[in-house]
């Protein structure tokens, strides 16, 4: 039998080849897990030891919450709107008129749709912003300067975003619940023409304390991943523009695939837990 | 007293401090001098514990810069300034706070103390009424001497200048340079200072010391430096594009060509 050493060769250079990539992958996902967990880690220590400067803190939450208010209320309303439309028009193909739209349009926006569209709009607004700040920061130099002057950029950069993300996207999440279920009755009281009372009678019968908590849990779940993504992100930028652009996008996408992944994680544990 | 002894850095296949030892004694100021790229900027980021070297250690005043706890590393830090290459400066506070900004973490220093210090580092370095403008809004010049300012306004015992004079104009490099001299006369500072500019490197020097190849190749005096047989020296010196290291950049593209 004729053995062809040329293609061993160029199997066993494919074969080092792909080994070789596997693990620099394997390795990096790991490294920057590592890094990842170091900077919570380190964020939370920080936090405990009550070394936070609340001028920087206070700054941060009128970024993250008061700033991303205008947002949030428009989307959520229309949120409400759409909701209680697609729920009437389906109702009223099966049933001649439209009925449950406030119990479902009520707990979609309390349980489900109020926490991750507030997240994934804080991702986009916010997120994408402490990434693209810290970033320019690191290829800049600023963040070794930091360093020179006796100042740990955890401490001065990250734990103020980490508690103002921590504290005003659960706020933001409750305020989106509230106006997308007022979008939805004032479709309803618009267009199927339910009287308000009817509505929010509809809504407040069904719903308990552990609904509205499980949506409330979620969201500060969301805004740990949002703020430790984008802070992770910022802080390992490289290759000057280019690379805060990159790592802003990686930044935005991986919240938002993170987000949606634990949403249906902790859903399905919360329910175990009965908060439902 | 700042002993390096026997750095080793790389990045991935480049090697940037193949060996690097040298002592800088209290007061005195070093220069290093070296071609764009030689790793003069990784040595001072080194010395400051910004990058931590492969292997060798660093010595500031009995500490092991590179193997020591984050405290003791943040503790010789306070007694460090910097100059960063591109000033650094951040972006989200004005000149004022920038200046201030190690005065505040640094020191026990009052308010009325900070303000006053503050306008003393800002007439050293001949800047006036730019205390309340953004960085954005300095030129290169000015933004140079804002980080100056910042590095000496918590008056450490050691400060590092990277191209403390590159981008300013003949006259205010005169003054940085006159500047770096008061420090030291008045301050006892002693100073490491990489530049390119050699009329900026023979006046405030006492020691010369030439980068190339990741390994220092020269390590001698002003007068030393100008009457030295050493060719890269000599071509350095006298910018010249034809010599040794030109030959060296030449094959160097070359290897990268193919």
């Amino acid at each position: 039998m004729k053995i062809d050493v040329k293609k061993i060769i160029k199997l066993e250079w494919l074969v080092e080849k792909i080994s070789y990539t596997s693990f620099s992958v394997v390795f990096l996902s790991l490294e920057g897990l590592g890094k990842t967990f170091e900077m919570t880690r380190e964020a939370i220590r920080n936090i405990f030891k009550g070394v936070i400067s609340s001028k920087d803190t206070v700054t941060q939450m009128v970024e993250v919450g008061w700033n991303s208010l205008p947002i949030i209320l428009l989307t959520s309303f229309f949120m409400g709107m759409v909701l209680a439309l697609q729920v009437g028009s389906a109702t009223s193909n099966m049933f001649n008129e439209p009925v449950y739209v406030g119990i479902i349009t009520g707990f979609a926006m309390v349980i489900e749709l109020g926490p991750v569209l507030t997240a994934v709009i804080v991702t986009g607004r916010v997120g994408a912003a402490i990434t693209a700040e810290i970033g320019t920061m690191k290829v800049t130099e600023q963040l070794d300067a930091l360093y020179t002057l006796g100042t740990d950029p955890i401490k001065y950069l990250v734990v103020p975003r980490f508690l103002a993300c921590f504290f005003m996207l659960p706020i933001l999440t409750v305020i989106s619940n509230i106006v997308g279920v007022y979008g939805g009755m004032v479709f309803s009281t618009n267009t199927w023409m339910l009287s308000s009372n009817a509505f929010w009678d509809e809504v407040l019968d069904f719903m308990t304390i552990r609904t509205f908590l499980h949506g409330f849990i979620k969201s500060f779940v969301f805004a740990l991943i949002v703020v430790i993504v984008a802070c992770h992100k910022g802080l390992n930028a490289e290759n000057g523009a280019e690379g805060v652009g990159k790592a802003t996008t990686s930044s935005v996408m991986t919240s938002m695939v993170f987000i949606l992944i634990a949403d249906y994680f902790l859903t399905a544990f919360l329910i175990t837990l009965r908060i439902k | 007293m700042i002993k390096v002894d026997n750095i080793h850095k790389r990045f991935g296949v480049k090697t940037v401090l193949n060996g690097v030892s040298f002592e800088v004694c209290s007061g005195e100021t070093l220069v290093i001098i070296g071609s764009s790229g030689a790793g003069k900027s990784i040595l001072l980021k080194n010395i400051i514990g910004l990058i931590k070297p492969d292997s060798g250690f660093i010595d500031v005043d009995g500490v092991n810069i590179t193997n020591c706890s984050l405290e003791e590393l943040y503790e010789t830090r306070k007694k460090i300034g910097y100059v960063f290459q591109e000033s650094a400066l951040f972006d989200s506070l004005n000149v004022f706070e920038n200046v201030a900004f190690g005065l505040k973490n640094l020191t026990s220093l009052s308010k009325n103390e900070i303000k006053q210090r503050t306008k003393q580092c800002f007439a050293m370095v001949g800047l006036e009424n730019v205390e309340h403008l953004n960085p954005s809004r300095l030129s290169g010049g000015m933004k140079k001497r804002v980080g100056l300012a910042r590095a000496i306004a918590y008056q450490p015992e050691y400060i590092l200048y990277d191209e403390p004079t590159t981008g300013l104009d003949p006259i205010m490099s005169d003054i940085i340079n006159n500047l770096i001299l008061n420090l030291k006369k008045y301050l006892h500072v002693t100073s490491i200072v990489v530049t390119h500019d050699m009329n900026s490197a023979y006046k405030i020097a006492d020691r010369i010391m030439m980068l190339c190849g990741g390994n220092i190749i020269f390590n001698g005096t002003s007068d030393e430096v100008r009457n030295t047989k050493n060719k890269y020296v000599k071509q350095f010196i006298e910018g010249s594009s034809m010599g040794s290291m030109h030959s060296d950049r030449i094959f160097e593209m070359g290897k990268r060509r193919i």
